[in-house]
């Protein structure tokens, strides 16, 4: 298929790994941002490709794994609520809350639905005047565009029974924080291709400049990555902290300024509590005040205490890059997928989760996790 | 050109079979009662279409003859939409059945045909249901024997439901079981993976999306008869990958035989539009559903001639060898992705849920 085979080329992806070994003369640790990515690496088994120098750590990149445990509470007491239809998408449904998954919350009779695009919601709310719909608008800069324009379309067409429940995350801030902790192992970084291809280039020049680390735009299939950890290597061999684009057929300097007209329409800046990283300054999105009718935190008066997470889950250090899942104790035994500790075992995207669905445990088979 | 002459076929059975003029166009809960309206409903429906010796009888029950060892099994459908690009729950209900029965090695001879339907569904719709079960009947060469009709009050189903139960005799030459699979042995796939998924999810509300691709939902029991009449016990096993797809199926196999299996992602047949309706939907083919494929182990010596016989079926255009079974990795399949990548396939966990980004 027409750009997609193209980078799933096993001889380009073979040279690109011969030139990684070339390259690669101490150990390096990288973090592929972005879940996407982590799902790539996992997913077309690039982990046990790599020479054994290259250490990838997973990202805090999945924005089903960071959305809050009160949030994830919140949109199943709204779901619950007789007069609301909740609309999501499909991954937020297994996330467990502090009582139960939107998908427990389903099978017990709430409307939930499962949509691809925010605008579906809309039209939901079109048809229906008689009930509230609610989006569960969760996402990193990628999705803040349609998210902000199903907002700009229910204005435009007069609903007052149209609302989202936003926990919009940035990228940006969430490198900042994690270079500047002290434990810190990241060596270089793949950015999110997408999240840039919505958002450019311009936001990550301070941080390679402040932190001397290297950080490259990395689409997501095999061949983008791979060229991404050479580059990244490139730079961490030559000692070398610069801004490059690996996803230029993508990315372009200024973004997509139409789709960033859109997000701040409707959204403005504001602190933002990560699951497992906690509150990370100028970190997320939340609905303007011209806006207001449009937020379902504004609207519905959702006022739930604040659950402890779960002690078990060490979710905070595998997205900080201190451990991998199979360093957990309960990886595979007590947290599996069909009942999680915690987030990153829920969306495929989560780092956890990722690696037990397509374990890269290879060597260790004669124990296998399942 | 088979699949022309299907639909030609189809037509055909259409032209012949005009729906009667009835005094009533929605089932009601009356048609379920047991009385008049049930009677009429049977009488100008169900025996009219379905036709045969044995169901022309009218007796609370069956009675037939078979030769031989006997495979039985069941399965209800409970599909959503009960119309969808390629087909509808009446085929369905048919070839699901037929194929587990073929899956046992069998040649399906009688199925019984049980409807819970909801008040309300139209008789229009229901008479399409039946069009459809008696063409899949023609087709796989089945007749149905017995059967119940209930009606349930509106939100207490869901349309309509149907389950069917089916007999068949085992071909004398089967010899199917999870026991006889052995190392060395090839897995086959017998054409395009997860057209049946990806057909009901494009017209499932809220990820409606514009394609041409239509169920695969057909009768497996004539290419598996032809195996069996030429390759006879050198065929080890044979599985349908319905629900959970061909990844989940694998792990079974692999899970209950005690052995690895390795299999290759560049040998996997997928048609284009669905490959591609799975990248955008952020789904793992492997997962999705079929309808009309299957998944055969068979002795390594066979293979190339079991792929040739299956070729000579237009519905197995597709065959390939899409992997074999090893002594390491036991009761784990690993599947080499397409840059040479190895990595361990699980069973699908729950639904399978379409990704944010």
């Amino acid at each position: 298929m027409k750009f997609l085979t193209e980078y799933r080329d096993p001889d380009l992806a073979q040279r690109y790994l011969n030139e990684i070994q070339k390259t690669v003369t101490r150990p390096w640790t990288i973090m592929e941002v972005c879940g996407g990515q982590t799902h790539s690496l996992v997913k077309n088994g690039i982990l046990n490709m790599l020479p054994k120098e290259i250490n990838m750590v997973h990202g805090p990149g999945c924005p089903v794994c960071v959305t809050p445990l009160n949030l994830i509470d919140k949109a199943v007491y709204l779901a619950e609520e007789k007069s609301v239809i909740l609309c999501s998408y499909g991954d937020m449904l297994r996330v467990p809350g502090s009582e139960k998954s939107l998908l427990e919350a389903k099978a017990n009779g709430a409307d939930i639905r499962i949509l691809y695009s925010p605008l579906e919601a809309v039209k939901i709310a079109e048809q229906q005047p008689d009930k509230q719909v609610v989006f569960f608008a969760v996402g990193f800069e990628t999705t803040a565009p349609a998210n902000a324009l199903s907002v700009v379309h229910a204005h435009r067409l007069g609903l007052d029974n149209y609302s989202i429940l936003a926990s919009h995350v940035l990228v940006p801030p969430a490198i900042e924080a994690l270079v500047s902790d002290e434990e810190c192992v990241v060596e270089g970084f793949l950015a999110a291709g997408h999240v840039c291809t919505i958002m450019g280039m311009k936001e990550y020049y301070p941080l390679v400049e402040n932190f001397k680390v290297p950080i490259v735009i990395t689409g997501f299939e095999p061949v983008d990555i791979l060229q991404g950890i050479l580059m990244t290597v490139q730079q961490l061999e030559r000692g070398e902290a610069k801004l490059e684009n690996q996803y230029a057929r993508m990315v372009r300097e200024n973004g997509n300024p139409k789709a960033m007209d859109t997000i701040y329409e409707v959204f403005e800046v504001t602190d933002r509590m990560w699951r497992g990283m906690d509150v990370i300054p100028q970190s997320g999105y939340q609905v303007k005040n011209e806006y207001k009718t449009f937020d379902a935190k504004k609207k519905f008066a959702v006022d739930i205490p604040e659950a402890p997470e779960n002690k078990e889950c060490i979710a905070g250090s595998i997205m900080k890059g201190l451990k991998k899942p199979y360093e957990c104790v309960h990886f595979g035994k007590k947290c599996k997928p069909e009942n999680p500790l915690g987030a990153p075992m829920v969306s495929s995207e989560g780092a956890c989760a990722a690696y037990y669905h397509f374990s890269d445990m290879l060597n260790n088979l004669e124990t296998p996790v399942v | 050109m088979k699949l022309e002459s299907q639909k030609e076929q189809k037509v055909k059975i259409q032209l012949s079979c005009p729906m009667p003029k009835l005094d009533f166009d929605v089932i009601t809960l009356g048609h379920g009662s047991g009385g008049l309206l049930t009677n009429k409903l049977l009488s100008s429906g169900v025996f009219h279409v379905l036709k045969n010796d044995i169901l022309d009888r009218r007796h609370d029950g069956a009675t037939v003859y078979l030769q031989g060892e006997t495979a039985f099994t069941s399965d209800s459908f409970v599909i959503s939409p009960i119309f969808f690009p390629g087909g509808n729950i009446g085929e369905l209900a048919v070839n699901g059945t037929v194929n587990d029965l073929a899956m046992c090695g069998a040649i399906p001879r009688y199925l019984s045909l049980s409807f819970i339907i909801e008040e309300g569904l139209t008789m229009k719709e229901f008479w399409e249901i039946l069009l459809a079960i008696k063409f899949a009947c023609v087709q796989a060469g089945v007749q149905i024997v017995t059967g119940d009709t209930k009606v349930v009050e509106r939100g207490k189903g869901d349309k309509i439901f149907i389950n069917t139960t089916g007999l068949g005799e085992v071909h004398p030459d089967a010899n199917i079981g999870i026991a006889n699979i052995k190392v060395g042995d090839k897995v086959i796939v017998s054409d395009n993976l997860a057209t049946h998924g990806i057909a009901i999810m494009s017209v499932r509300e809220g990820l409606e999306f514009e394609t041409t691709i239509e169920s695969d939902t057909r009768n497996l029991n004539h290419v598996i008869q032809a195996l069996m009449d030429d390759f006879g016990n050198g065929i080890h096993l044979l599985r349908d990958p319905t629900r959970g797809g061909v990844g989940t199926v694998l792990t079974e196999i692999a899970r209950d035989a005690q052995l690895g299996i390795d299999i290759f992602q560049k040998n996997i047949p997928i048609n284009e539009q669905v490959y591609g309706a799975c990248e955008i939907l952020g789904l793992d083919p492997l997962y999705v559903a079929n309808e009309g494929i299957f998944i055969a182990i068979v002795d390594d010596a066979i293979a190339d001639k079991v792929i040739q016989k299956m070729k000579s079926f237009d519905h197995c255009s597709k065959a390939a060898i899409i992997g074999e079974v090893v002594e390491s990795h036991p009761r784990q399949v690993v599947l080499t992705s397409q840059i040479g990548g190895k990595r361990i396939v699980n069973m699908l966990v729950g639904e399978q849920l379409p990704r944010i980004c």
